[in-house]
Parts: structure tokens; sequence; C-alpha cells
């Protein structure tokens, strides 16, 4: 039987987030074999679409990236018009990794016991 | 050493945008790299030099190159290291002309300056049906070119619209004399330029994970990728710099901005990256093998920009209590002024900030709300008249609008503001009303 741990995807996983004209281009990094497949589970692309609601107004693919455990998401008419036609402060996405990591998922418990990044926060003079 | 620099090839990544911090440039130099490759043009970047240019014919280049090659002069000088860049943005014929005059001004004799064109659309505006008002129109070219001036034995090649990753390529074709059909081989090529064009980017820059730890970044590691011919390739940076270059590092920067990971495509292969293995071998050494290539697209990518309006921007900011709902207030004033005034907005866009800017440490936090909310108000309009026109509207909410309006701080943009002095003193009142007087004139 499986236990399932529920936790915010900070607490999993690595992101790096950039753009591709209106495209928001993310990408989520797993640790390890087990929480690869726990996000590939958790983190569909409908949930990316429900999670960021209006701020992306195009559909959501998702690659699967084995080979570095990597899951990424390209989002259309994501950025407000693209870098230097949006009016939002953030006109590259950079910070849509930060709020996709606000995501909450439900993952087996040993994912969630194994997880290197859960926890870890960092020191306020970094 | 001498035999395992004549069987890699070291290409330093000297530059990731037009604006990139230089203090990686000396360390990477004084570290060694046959090759200092410049990537300053990002979509974003092509969009500001057509501002430039459409002020001045002359300009379209990202203009801090000059400096880029007074730095690696002493290198180019005794032919340690050749160096290749993209500078030339949408305007490379002056770009090199620039590069020239910085030699010449110099004093520099005996070096060759190469400059590829060819990217600029425009000649072919009719063909692709272009808009009429595009102001700028370019290719994405690939790594033939560069090479071309590399065979040609430049010791400096700047180009216009040349794709990030082909001009890392490049350097690599003209040593190992790579077949323009070898697909793996060019893919990893392309792999070791996706990693080093954004510069510290894949050295611990940006770094999702416990980026705390890793060292002091005013002094950043730019990254070296040391490639043999077989295609197989480290990525390291220069002792003693800032910054980590780690199995998380590099493959967060293998990602970025791909969009498909297994057809990245490129104008000279379509690159694999899910068949790419990293190999961590620890003290900032990670190794990149097996990336996998199929042919480039038949087509080459080309990007248009058309003018888009103009944005106009405010921020206020409230203290707690209600700070948000004050902020929010604030921005409804500004958005109905604008109707009051019949100002055409054609987009508006709200956002609000705030952590601790006006409570200091010892205030205590507030439970149930934000403590502060910065607004940060933009539109959008046809003209720059009427997008400048709401900034003064502003004004009203210092003294008629919600409770404690934070005042507007100082300068904007980061332009200097010059600062004043203001003392209060005791006056003596015989001495002032001495000369009190009043006159009056009659029209």
């Amino acid at each position: 039987m499986t236990f399932v741990a529920r936790l915010q995807l900070r607490d999993l996983c690595g992101v790096r987030s950039g753009d591709k004209g209106n495209l928001s281009d993310l990408t989520l990094f797993a640790d390890d074999q087990a929480a690869y497949e726990a996000v590939l589970a958790a983190v569909t692309p409908e949930v990316v679409a429900e999670h960021f609601g209006d701020l992306v107004g195009g559909p959501v693919e998702r690659y699967e990236v084995p080979n570095i455990w990597a899951v990424k998401f390209v989002m259309a008419d994501a950025l407000g018009g693209g870098g230097p036609r949006s009016l939002r402060s953030d006109n590259l996405g950079k910070t849509l990794g930060g709020a996709l990591l606000r995501l909450w998922v439900e993952v087996p418990d040993e994912v969630a016991a194994a997880a290197p990044r859960r926890g870890r926060r960092a020191p306020l003079d970094a | 050493m001498g035999q395992t620099r004549s069987m890699t090839v070291r290409i330093g990544g000297g530059q990731g945008f037009y604006g990139d911090g230089k203090a990686g440039l000396r360390p990477l130099l004084d570290a060694g790299v046959d090759f200092l490759v410049c990537e300053a043009l990002a979509e974003l970047t092509l969009a500001i030099l057509a501002k430039d240019r459409s002020r001045d014919e002359s300009l379209g280049w990202t203009r801090d190159l000059p400096l880029y090659v007074a730095t690696a002069l002493p290198e180019l000088l005794d032919g340690r290291t050749r160096f290749i860049t993209n500078a030339g943005g949408i305007n490379p014929v002056a770009a090199g002309r620039a590069v020239v005059d910085a030699l010449r001004a110099h004093g520099v004799t005996g070096l060759k300056v190469a400059t590829v064109v060819g990217d600029d659309l425009r000649p072919h505006a009719d063909s692709l049906d272009l808009p009429a008002d595009a102001v700028f129109a370019a290719a994405y070219l690939g790594a033939r070119p560069v090479v071309e001036a590399l065979d040609a034995g430049a010791d400096i090649v700047v180009t216009g619209r040349v794709a990030d990753a082909s001009l890392f390529l490049a350097p690599l074709v003209h040593t190992y004399g790579w077949a323009w059909d070898d697909w793996p081989l060019l893919a990893a090529g392309v792999t070791v330029g996706h990693l080093l064009e954004c510069s510290a980017q894949v050295t611990g820059g940006n770094y999702s994970g416990d980026w705390w730890a890793h060292g002091d970044f005013t002094e950043p590691g730019f990254p070296i990728a040391e490639v043999e011919a077989d295609g197989t390739a480290v990525i390291t940076k220069p002792a003693g710099t800032g910054g980590v270059v780690s199995f998380d590092t590099v493959r967060e920067q293998l990602m970025y901005e791909v969009h498909d990971p297994r057809a990245y495509l490129n104008p000279d292969v379509t690159a694999d990256f899910a068949a790419v293995q990293l190999e961590d071998l620890g003290g900032d050494r990670v190794r990149v093998t097996g990336a996998a290539g199929a042919p480039a697209p038949s087509t080459y990518k080309g990007l248009v920009c058309t003018p888009a309006g103009f944005s106009g921007e405010t921020k206020v900011a409230y203290p707690w209590p209600d700070a948000e709902a004050k902020a929010r207030a604030a921005v409804r004033y500004l958005r109905h002024r604008a109707e009051q005034l019949g100002v055409p907005v054609l987009e508006w866009h709200e956002e609000y900030f705030g952590v601790d800017a006006f409570g200091g440490p010892t205030v205590p936090e507030p439970a149930d709300e934000p403590p502060e909310v910065l607004a940060r108000l933009v539109w959008r309009c046809g003209t720059a008249e009427d997008a400048g026109t709401l900034h003064r509207e502003i004004g009203m909410l210092g003294l008629g609008g919600p409770p404690m309006v934070s005042p507007f701080g100082r300068g904007r943009d980061g332009r200097p503001s010059q600062l004043l002095s203001l003392d209060a003193l005791a006056v003596d009142r015989t001495m002032v009303d001495a000369s009190v007087r009043v006159v009056v004139d009659e029209v």
C-alpha cells in the first residue's frame, strides 16, 4: 500500500523559466527517477493550465526528458504579448517558475521523504 | 598540458545578453580560451536596437562591443584567442566599422576583422510580404558564414542575427572540419553552444537549488567548454571564480528556452537534448556526451518587428492597514481618471507587490494581510502623447486619495538625482523685519 504525501513543488523540484516570443518555456527538475515519475503523474498540462489560470491564454504543452529527470512546459500566449510588447514587469516570464513551484501536489510518501530539497530554505543573509 | 591543448578546443562564453556583467571576462581570458564567444542578442535586444537605429542610422548594434574587444586585446594580439560575437545586432556593418575604429584607436595593426551580413530581410520585403511599418526583419543565420570568416583567418568575427548556439558551433567546425551533414557532431556543437550562450547561467546563475551555497557572484565564473574532435565536451569555469558547475546547473541551462527538447531547432542541425548524457565529474566539471542530431529545418527562422503602441506606467505604495484595498482604490482612481479625460487606453495591466519597505524589522508583521502593497499600473496607448498624459494624474493621490500614500521615491529608471540637505534655524525677527516691504502695482 502506498501512502501519499502532500507537498509544494518547491520541496520537490528545481525550475528554470524563460521565453520565446509570447511563449513561456519552463522546466521542472526532479532529483531521481521516482521523483521524476511522481512529477509526471502529478503535474499534467491540465494541472498547470489550471494553476496559472488567466496568466496563460493558450494551450500548455508538456515534454518529458527522462535523461535528466526534466519535465518541460511550453505555454502559449503567456507573456502579455512577448518581451518588447508586454506590459508586465516580468515581460520575459522569468518568475513564472517560482509561481509553478507554489503548486501543491500529492506524491508517494517515500518520494516526499527522499526529496533533498524538502525544507531547504535560503538564509536571509545569503 | 601542451598535448592536451592540441587535442581540445577551449571555448569561453563571455556574454549572455546586451548588458551582461563584464567581470567574468578577464578570468576567462586568463584561464586560456582558444575562442572567446560573446552572445549579445535576445529577441528583446533586437527590438531595443531597432529603437536605437530609428534614432540614428549608424546604431543598431550593441554599443559595449568595443569594450569587449579592448578587454580581449592582449590575447587577440598574441594570437592566443579569437573573438566571435553577434554584437552586430541589426547593423553588423556599423558594428564591424566600430571594431576597426576601436582597434585603430588602440594603435593596433595586423588583426583581421570579418563582418557577416545578409541576415537583414528588408531587401526581401516584397517576396516575404513584410508589413510596411516593420522596424526590422532578420533571419537567424547558422554557423557557415562564421566558419568561412575563421577559415579566412579572421581574428574577430562580428555578425548580426546568427543563432546563439551557432556562434559556438562555428569554431568547432572550423577546427575539426566537421561535415555539414554530420548531424551527431553538429548536434554536439550546438549542445555546447546552447550551454554556453547564456554566460553565468550555466555556472550557477539563476540556479534554482541551493544557490546561496556556491560562492560569490561579485566575481562570476563564466563558462568554458573543452571540446574534443568527437564532440565530447566538459563544461567548467576558471579556477577561483564564483558560482558552480554541476549536474544541476548544467541541466537547468540545457532545458532553457529550447521548446521541444527532442527537436531543438537550429539553422545548422535539429538537436535532440533528450539523448544528452551529463556526468558530474566533481570540481566544477560536467562531461556532456551523446547529443543526437537530425537535419536542420528547411527554412530559416525569421523575426519581424512592428510598432505596437506606447506604454506609460506609474507605481504607488500604501502601508497597512488595508494596504491592498488602498492600492486597488488608487489604481481604480487612475483608471477612472483616464476615462474622465478621454485618454484612449488600449490595454491596462495591474500588479501588486509588498514585503516590508515601511515597517522595519522591529514592527510586528500583520497576521492577516500584507504589511504593504506597491501597485504598478501600466497602460498602452496608440501614441506617445496619450501614453504620457496619465502620469500627471497620480499627483491627485498625494492629498486626495486613500490614506498614508507613500511618497514616490527618488529618480526614475535609476537615473541619478541630486540630493539636497535642509536645515532649520532660528532667525532674529528685527533683522528680517527691517527688510520686509510691500510693493503695490496698479495696472
